[in-house]
């Protein structure tokens, strides 16, 4: 298919209906009601259901519903919308229901502003709500790879049978961007399996539930989930590693958009001779630890760069297990770095640690904002990880059905 | 030319975001990589718009650019606040029918054209952002005469009767663009 | 041999937890027989609240969601919207619905969601031991109010069947009583018409049942039916309170019920 120039928002609703989502229910929030506003005008023409909920809690209750008679369904909210909807989050979880959720993050805490921030991370990797369980979450950092993993998490949340979240900056759903989606119009309805309620005609009554007053009985429950969980971070981490391949003595970690404005400010210093690589998680939960460790091992200082006041750090420090001091730069409240702030961060990092630039130019010739080739490590590869170097081409997280 | 940046603001309303989206699509088209950035608030109407448009051959990288090359403006509290930011060697554009100070930067070129009465010539004064954007295109290589008034062309589709308005105010600031090249050279 | 009384296919075989002398079990029952008379067990999902009534996924026999507190309708609206062929019923207890659940209620009947919902009201909180509802009758004392419910300070209790009808969206509203075999022969009734008009895919149907609490009242059973008559059904008048088939905006208030 040709490539389309489409809002985040809109882009990441006609995800949704690729992968075969014909359902949603949610509430308007800024910055992201053009995803509830595309789908009330689309889905109904194709014979599917918008619903706009009459709160946040009501609508994470409706995708519960709609998951637990086997249909696939999204919601889609913004900060304070996703804490109203930890309440059904955590049932969902717990009955083991795929749903997908879309957070396109804006600042806080409390109202906060509506301008872009990432500070629902600890939220969305560690705290989501009450109960021990975890979400899928992943970070796209364009539109191209918002739409690519909208159609991953319904996978991965069907797979797994455990919700998925997509956070995503207000950026990610306010600006364009070319995009590709892929051939299938609408994919194929989601298998009902041995758990959804479609009635109980021909077989023994079925129940989602979550109450289990028997304790033993609740143990042996999160001892399943955590081992579902455990199964999850052997097999769905995935990263992207951008000048990496080559000898450096600074690694930045960023995630999501951030990664981007890294990208430029490390090609901008790479041109003057400045050794720097990227980490970048996409699956921010399971957090990639094996991988962020090994590129921190080769760096002689670490810099974690986010919109908030430091959350993603705290899992580059349990990946570093203190080998390395890390460094942190961070905007919040809506206030994006600029890549020149970021610059002047990294100056003052290198300057502190003592780094200096190899007497001899190792990287190669680039003009500001270019991003070079990527190479991604077999491992990455394997994982399926993005071949690109953030670029909004089509990354290879594609469905695979 | 490897890539570029353009702001252009103004107030809500008056279509900038729009010139914006015109830009990208016709750079798309071209075959580069592009992204629309706007700022959002909570005003719906008249409050400040701005959107950033990064072309790039490769992959853009930031889309969150500080210091564009290319401003374009339609009110005073744009130029006041994003002039000083502009690239040195970067271009200004400034819609005089709406501003009325200076750009104070001698190190950029800077082009006065007063957008609103040159969009009231070629039939339609609401085209005043399309004058805009004709200057940029006609100052840069950054896409084509041609591609642009395509995407006016098809942006107008459903509204046919407002497309010959619309393609001569863009023509018009073509024109203006294509003239402040030739002089700086 | 005749069988004169047999289980319900509606109902599992399964003992209840209820306590003696409450009428959740008979709730229960004509809720089951209804689904079983109308022919749509096997189509039905039923939606289990907090409350006395949480293990009711045991005893429906047929499939059960368990929903979070008072979201028992936002959870019939997912369900329903996404498998519009189920036959999607609520059963919600007092604090579920009047209190933390008066958002989702209210709204999925404003809506129109074409489900039905059992409403059991015994103006009190049962399983948490006792506590004031929003429908605790005034000056009944509760162990939050024990000095009975003093309405200057708490207000009065809210009446959801009026609530309800008094939405403009068309719907099938009634308030029916399980305190004696007449209420109950009724009240199985209304339920029946309840689920009949969603099984015609016509409207919400709400049904409010006046049920006992002798346990938490401190009352014996018997007194316990009896203060239900005398103190509960005055402020809660029983009776169809609204159909779809009457005009938009009115209501229809029929004492008599069906």
């Amino acid at each position: 298919m040709a490539r389309v120039l489409m809002k985040g928002n809109e882009a990441i609703g006609e995800a949704a209906i690729r992968a075969g989502c014909l359902h949603f229910f949610g509430y308007p929030i800024t910055p992201q009601s053009e995803v509830p506003e595309y789908l009330a005008k689309r889905l109904p023409e194709l014979g599917g259901q918008y619903v706009q909920a009459e709160s946040e809690v009501a609508a994470s209750n409706m995708i519960y519903g709609s998951a637990g008679v086997g249909i696939r369904v999204l919601t889609t909210s913004s900060s304070p919308g996703i804490s109203l909807m930890a309440e059904g989050i955590s049932y969902i979880a717990a009955c083991e229901l795929p749903v997908v959720i879309v957070n396109i993050m804006r600042s806080g805490p409390g109202l906060g502003g509506i301008l872009p921030a990432q500070s629902d991370y600890l939220q969305a990797t560690k705290g989501m709500a009450h109960g021990d369980f975890h979400l899928i979450v992943l970070a796209p950092s364009s539109v191209q790879e918002a739409v690519d993993m909208v159609i991953l998490a319904f996978e991965l949340a069907e797979k797994y049978r455990n919700p998925t979240m997509v956070i995503g900056d207000g950026m990610i759903g306010q600006m364009m961007e070319p995009v590709e989606f892929p051939d299938q119009e609408i994919g194929p309805p989601l298998d009902p399996g041995d758990w959804a309620l479609t009635g109980c005609k021909g077989r023994e009554k079925r129940i989602v539930n979550s109450l289990y007053l028997d304790p033993e009985e609740c143990n042996q429950q999160n001892i399943r989930l955590e081992k579902k969980w455990e199964k999850i971070t052997k097999a769905e981490q995935r990263w992207e590693e951008y000048k990496c391949d080559k000898p450096y003595d600074l690694l930045i970690c960023a995630f999501g958009m951030v990664s981007r404005i890294c990208k430029t400010a490390i090609d901008s210093l790479s041109e003057e001779g400045y050794r720097i690589g990227l980490f970048r998680p996409m699956t921010v939960n399971p957090f990639p630890y094996d991988a962020c460790a090994k590129l921190v091992k080769k760096s002689k200082r670490v810099l974690d760069v986010e919109m908030n006041m430091g959350q993603m750090i705290q899992d580059v420090r349990l990946a570093a297990e203190g080998s390395k001091p890390i460094e942190f730069f961070g905007k919040a409240g809506g206030v994006v770095p600029s890549p020149d702030e970021v610059i002047d961060e990294i100056r003052k990092v290198m300057k502190k640690a003592g780094i200096k630039k190899p007497k001899k130019k190792t990287s190669p010739k680039k003009k500001i904002g270019t991003a070079a080739k990527k190479k991604t490590s077999k491992k990455t590869a394997k994982k399926s990880a993005a071949k690109s170097s953030g670029s909004p081409k089509r990354s290879k997280i594609r469905r695979k059905r | 030319m490897a890539e570029t940046e353009v702001l252009m603001a103004g107030f809500g309303g008056q279509g900038m975001l729009l010139s914006g989206k015109l830009l990208a699509y016709a750079a798309m088209k071209k075959g580069m990589e592009v992204s629309w950035l706007p700022s959002y608030g909570p005003e719906m109407r008249g409050g400040t718009a701005n959107v950033t448009v990064c072309i790039a051959e490769k992959a853009v990288a930031s889309p969150y650019i500080t210091f564009p090359r290319a401003l374009l403006v339609m009110n005073q509290p744009s130029l006041e606040k994003f002039a000083p930011k502009v690239k040195p060697g970067g271009l200004i554009v400034v819609n005089r029918s709406l501003v009325p100070i200076d750009a104070d930067r001698p190190d950029c070129t800077v082009i006065y054209i007063p957008a609103n009465e040159v969009a009231k010539e070629a039939g339609t004064a609401r085209a005043a952002n399309l004058v805009m954007l004709g200057v940029y295109v006609g100052w840069s290589d950054v896409v084509d005469e041609e591609t642009t008034i395509k995407m006016i062309e098809k942006q107008f589709a459903s509204k046919a009767k407002f497309i010959p308005a619309n393609v001569a105010a863009f023509k018009k600031g073509y024109e203006e663009g294509v003239k402040a090249r030739g002089d700086a050279k | 041999m005749y069988k004169t009384f047999a289980y319900t296919q509606g109902l599992t075989p399964k003992p209840t937890h209820y306590c003696p002398g409450c009428t959740h079990g008979t709730i229960h029952r004509m809720v089951g027989e209804v689904i079983e008379e109308l022919g749509v067990r096997e189509r039905t999902v039923g939606i289990a609240p907090v409350g006395c009534s949480v293990l009711a996924y045991e005893y429906f026999n047929c499939d059960m969601f368990e929903a979070s507190h008072g979201r028992a309708p936002a959870i019939a609206t997912g369900a329903k919207r996404s498998r519009p062929n189920l036959i999607v019923f609520t059963y919600q207890g007092d604090g579920d619905l009047a209190s933390i659940g008066m958002g989702e209620i209210i709204h999925a009947a404003n809506r129109g969601e074409k489900i039905t919902v059992v409403f059991v009201n015994n103006a009190i909180y049962g399983m948490t031991g006792g506590q004031m509802a929003p429908t605790t009758m005034p000056n009944q004392r509760t162990t939050t109010c024990p000095a009975g419910r003093d309405v200057a300070e708490v207000g009065y209790p809210v009446r959801m069947a009026e609530q309800i009808a008094d939405l403009r969206t068309p719907a099938f509203v009634a308030r029916v009583s399980s305190h004696n075999p007449k209420e109950i022969i009724r009240a199985k009734a209304v339920l029946k018409k309840a689920f009949q008009y969603q099984i015609e895919n016509t409207c919400f149907s709400f049904v409010e049942v006046l049920s006992t609490c002798p346990t938490n009242w401190g009352l014996s059973p018997l007194e316990a039916s009896n203060w239900l008559e005398r103190e509960m059904i005055p402020y809660y008048p029983l009776g169809i309170k609204k159909t779809p088939e009457a005009e938009s905006g009115q209501q229809e208030h029929n004492s008599e019920g069906v």
